[in-house]
């Protein structure tokens, strides 16, 4: 009894259908390890956004009792406006000295440095034009002593997020670890806390040596701005070409011709376009550099093929026995684009939109080359025309100029802004679904 | 009267006529609107829209054209001697240009008088004190020359604009009564203002030829204006890349090119094997509640802006990178910002643009033919790798040419993630940059627009643009052959 024949089996599997089954599993594997690697990417990209942003939305305060000296603020003693203008911040420093010297005693310290303004150090350089502005606004509490909440500098602030060490400060000019000894009494003491920071959402931006004080706000609304330029050309010129080449082209060179540059155009780069914009709008066209009505219509270039590809869908979706209908009842052609099958197409078209719409939010590289960049964002537009013609800065931008900038407190508010931006990005394609969701019909 | 307030008189013409053109067809009739051959508003539009469409159109023209024209002209008057070439006659121009407006806005605030501003002369007055007082800031002293020609260019642009108010007018009041003269009964009003609108569409269509031709139009004349300045042969195969403000750069587009390429490479060599296997996966395996959640997670990374990615790339994925290769890991590494370092997360912005593309051209395949693979006996996988993928695979090369013209243009992320120096070299742990950065570069300085080395950005834009633009067609040639396929 030797040499039983081999003999293969269906319920034994032999070398080779193992070598296969094996061989579809490792498949499998690939497959689901390549869709792990996206997700993981996905998690690791929100992650960083979310641990490093959040903390743009806490800023660090110091909560003081300033006295406002009348011999300091007013020599005069008759509260003239003029008067008090003449006084510049600086004239308001040793107020603020004065209020840390006062606050550091009630905790029974002493100003460990032979100069009062070393003191100062802990407070943003903002603090004295905050000030100032109280009084002038209020000229009658002159005299009194009022409670501010005074920006706490960025090395202060940058120490309550864990950005800044006692040895990071060994060898910087802005603050030093003495100061952090203060630090840590006065926050025991509640004198300094880090609270929710409006200012970032609704503020301007700072010049490079104030990251504490710069804000997003002016940025958002040259942004809405160019939003508002954008919607007010692509929509209407978008949907007027596709009805065009949708309802009445006929197949010739000129509809081909219109057809292939669509396509092109909707893979042409970006920053193409903002060669596009600096050549044709500001330096033939003579419109002012960085203003939000170049940067808009560079933009709405831009989203034009986008809002058409989905308008051109929406429109063919409209089933033809409309189109029948209306005509058999006599509506001339136009008619019956115009009053039957735009209204069915309209849900569709505006998901399109708003989904070109916060493209065009987010597109950085253009707006780098119309000057949107390199450039403070600090003062609020004055009215509706300069908001459209005057100089700005938009979200993504701001956001670059914010990660150029040197001081790491800088990165902390790029971030931030991300968040803003992607709430923004989010909340539109949210809209742009739940409309989808809602009006969407099947035919 | 300025552009403006031109533009609200014909609108308020139009309207006007749009009420009357009404009125004067419904009287026409006896007021019954039976009898008319279109609806009542037809005939008010017929009329609003011949006042009001060419008498715009010719403000536009004239508008765009006035300038370019009072320019050619006043520039006669400039002495040969105060320019060297055209560049610094451009600035001659703008000097021009700006005591030319300067003397208007003294004028408009009355800190003049129009006899005033006429008498004026460079031997008696400091006119560059005088602009300064009312914000307008001049580079140099103003010249008799420069003032004459500023005087030139009042003269004819206050002409311009007689001769412009005027003819658009006239265009609209033409255009307002020929509209009410052929009102009646009996006017195919319908048909004029649907030809009139058909019109409109179209020219609402022809904007995607007007925006290719201006792009390539503007790329190609500033190009010429740099190979004017700099030796094509230099720029093309040049191998530094040194631009100086102050003259005498090399400007070699080959490291350009390089880095471009580098980092393309690299990023397509994450996008493309996870991408593909990503709707592979999804097409093929997954049941529909993975396929319904993962595919729109991974569409979000599509939808993330690409700044987003540019500071994951600088602070996030640069720094990670330096932790292991650098200094403290294996010593390849010097700094964040690298080949590797921008190539990967570009790469990762790529992933969705690979799968949904791949995905959408894996569907296409007809299930016919797995079915007739799986009943030869294969299994899945070899199902996927003999049959779908070989059938499928000109569109997948497409959806990959389209990604690397994506990765040839991307520009976020390159300029903060990639570094400025431009460099030849194999090392992809060194700092390298690419053309897109480079055009960011060259034209976000204060260079002025005359030199080579702000000019030379118009000659890179040229160069992406080609690029992308084969690498898009010969993609869409191939996607759309193969759809044809199985059609």
């Amino acid at each position: 009894m030797s040499d039983t024949p081999v003999k293969s089996s269906l319920l034994t599997l032999d070398a080779r259908t193992r070598k296969r089954n094996a061989a579809e599993k490792r498949f499998q594997i690939y497959g689901i390890t390549a869709i792990a690697t996206g997700l993981v990417f996905l998690v690791l990209l929100l992650s960083a956004i979310v641990m490093n942003g959040v903390g743009a939305f806490q800023q660090t305060f110091v909560t003081l009792q300033v006295e406002l000296l009348e011999a300091k603020l007013d020599k005069t003693g008759n509260r003239d406006p003029a008067d008090l203008k003449k006084v510049s911040t600086f004239g308001y420093n040793p107020l603020l000295d004065a209020a840390l010297v006062a606050t550091l005693e009630e905790q029974g310290l002493e100003n460990p440095f032979a100069k009062a303004k070393e003191l100062r150090k802990l407070l943003s350089t903002g603090a004295a034009a905050q000030l100032r502005n109280f009084v002038l606004e209020n000229p009658d509490r002159i005299g009194d002593t009022v409670e501010f909440r005074l920006l706490a500098s960025s090395r202060v602030d940058g120490y309550f997020k864990d950005r800044v060490t006692r040895e990071s400060l060994a060898r910087d000019k802005n603050l030093s670890p003495i100061h952090l000894d203060l630090v840590d009494v006065l926050r025991d003491a509640g004198v300094i806390a880090k609270r929710f920071n409006l200012s970032f959402i609704i503020g301007a931006d700072a010049s490079e040596s104030r990251p504490e004080q710069a804000g997003i706000g002016v940025a958002m609304l040259g942004s809405f701005f160019m939003m508002l330029v954008v919607l007010a050309f692509s929509l209407p010129i978008g949907v007027a070409a596709s009805i065009y080449l949708e309802e009445f082209a006929r197949q010739s060179r000129f509809t081909d011709l219109i057809e292939v540059n669509i396509s092109n155009l909707a893979a042409v780069p970006s920053i193409v376009f903002g060669i596009l914009g600096l050549a044709v709008f500001i330096q033939f066209a003579h419109l002012p550099q960085s203003a939000p009505l170049v940067g808009g219509l560079v933009l709405t270039l831009m989203t034009l093929p986008t809002i058409i590809i989905s308008t051109r869908a929406s429109l063919k979706s409209v089933p033809p026995s409309i189109r029948e209908a209306a005509l058999g009842v006599g509506a001339s052609k136009m008619q019956t684009v115009f009053h039957h099958v735009l209204p069915l197409a309209m849900p569709g078209i505006l998901t399109g939109t708003i989904i070109g719409l916060a493209q065009a939010l987010g597109e950085t590289a253009p707006l780098l080359l119309i000057g949107m960049v390199g450039y403070i964002a600090s003062n609020y537009p004055g009215g509706i025309v300069e908001g459209f013609m005057s100089p700005n800065s938009a979200m993504p931008a701001q956001i670059y100029e914010w990660a150029k900038r040197a001081d790491p407190a800088y990165y902390e508010r790029a971030w931030g802004g991300i968040i803003i931006l992607l709430v923004f990005l989010m909340t539109m394609n949210i809209i742009a679904i739940l409309l989808r969701r809602r009006f969407e019909r099947r035919w | 009267m300025s552009a403006s307030w031109l533009l609200i008189t014909i609108l308020g013409l139009s309207a006007l006529g749009f009420f009357l053109g009404k009125n004067r067809a419904l009287s026409s009739v006896g007021g019954n609107p039976r009898d008319l051959h279109s609806l009542p508003n037809y005939y008010g539009f017929n009329v609003a829209m011949l006042a009001f469409v060419p008498a715009v159109l010719l403000l536009a023209v004239w508008v765009v054209v006035q300038p370019l024209v009072i320019n050619a002209s006043v520039s006669k008057h400039i002495p040969d001697a105060m320019y060297s070439d055209k560049g610094s006659l451009n600035l001659v121009m703008s000097d021009v240009r700006r005591v030319a407006e300067g003397l208007d806005l003294l004028i408009d605030r009355g800190k003049m008088t129009r006899q005033a501003v006429q008498d004026l002369d460079v031997t008696t007055t400091d006119i560059r004190a005088e602009l300064a007082a009312a914000g307008v800031a001049l580079g140099r002293d103003v010249s008799g020359d420069i003032l004459s020609a500023a005087q030139a260019m009042r003269a004819k642009t206050a002409i311009g604009n007689w001769i412009l108010t005027a003819g658009v007018l006239a265009t609209a009041l033409a255009g307002f009564f020929t509209a009410m003269r052929a009102t009646s009964g009996a006017f195919r009003a319908r048909n004029r203002v649907e030809k009139g609108m058909l019109l409109l569409l179209i020219g609402a269509a022809s904007i995607a030829i007007l925006t290719t031709l201006g792009i390539v139009l503007s790329l190609i004349f500033n190009t010429i204006k740099f190979f004017d300045l700099y030796q094509a042969r230099d720029f093309f195969f040049g191998t530094t890349w040194s631009p100086s403000f102050g003259g005498g750069s090399d400007l070699g587009i080959l490291p350009l090119l390089w880095g471009t390429f580098y980092i393309s490479l690299i990023a397509l060599a994450v996008a493309v094997p996870i991408g593909l296997f990503a709707a592979v996966y999804l097409s093929e395996y997954a049941g529909s509640k993975l396929r319904a959640t993962a595919k729109p997670l991974l569409e979000l990374l599509a939808g993330i802006p690409t700044i987003v990615y540019g500071m994951f790339a600088l602070l996030t994925v640069g720094p990670m990178l330096v932790g292991v290769f650098g200094e403290q890991g294996v010593g390849w590494m010097k700094g964040g910002t690298a080949v590797m370092t921008a190539g990967l997360v570009m790469g990762v912005m790529l992933i969705p643009f690979v799968s949904s593309l791949s995905d959408d051209i894996i569907n296409a395949v007809p299930q016919s033919m797995r079915d007739g693979s799986y009943g030869l006996g294969a299994t899945k996988s070899e199902t996927v790798r003999q049959v779908i993928l070989p059938a499928a695979l000109p569109g997948i090369v497409g959806a990959i040419l389209l990604a690397a013209s994506r990765a040839i243009g991307e520009t976020m992320i390159v300029v903060l993630g990639a570094g400025a120096a431009a460099r030849l070299s194999l090392n992809p742990f060194e700092a390298m940059t690419t053309v897109t950065a480079k055009i960011v570069s060259q034209l976000t300085g204060d260079a002025d627009f005359a030199s080579p080395e702000a000019l030379v950005a118009f000659a890179l834009g040229m160069t992406l643009f080609v690029i992308t633009l084969g690498l898009n067609i010969v993609a869409l040639m191939i996607v759309r052959k193969y759809r044809e396929q199985y059609e």
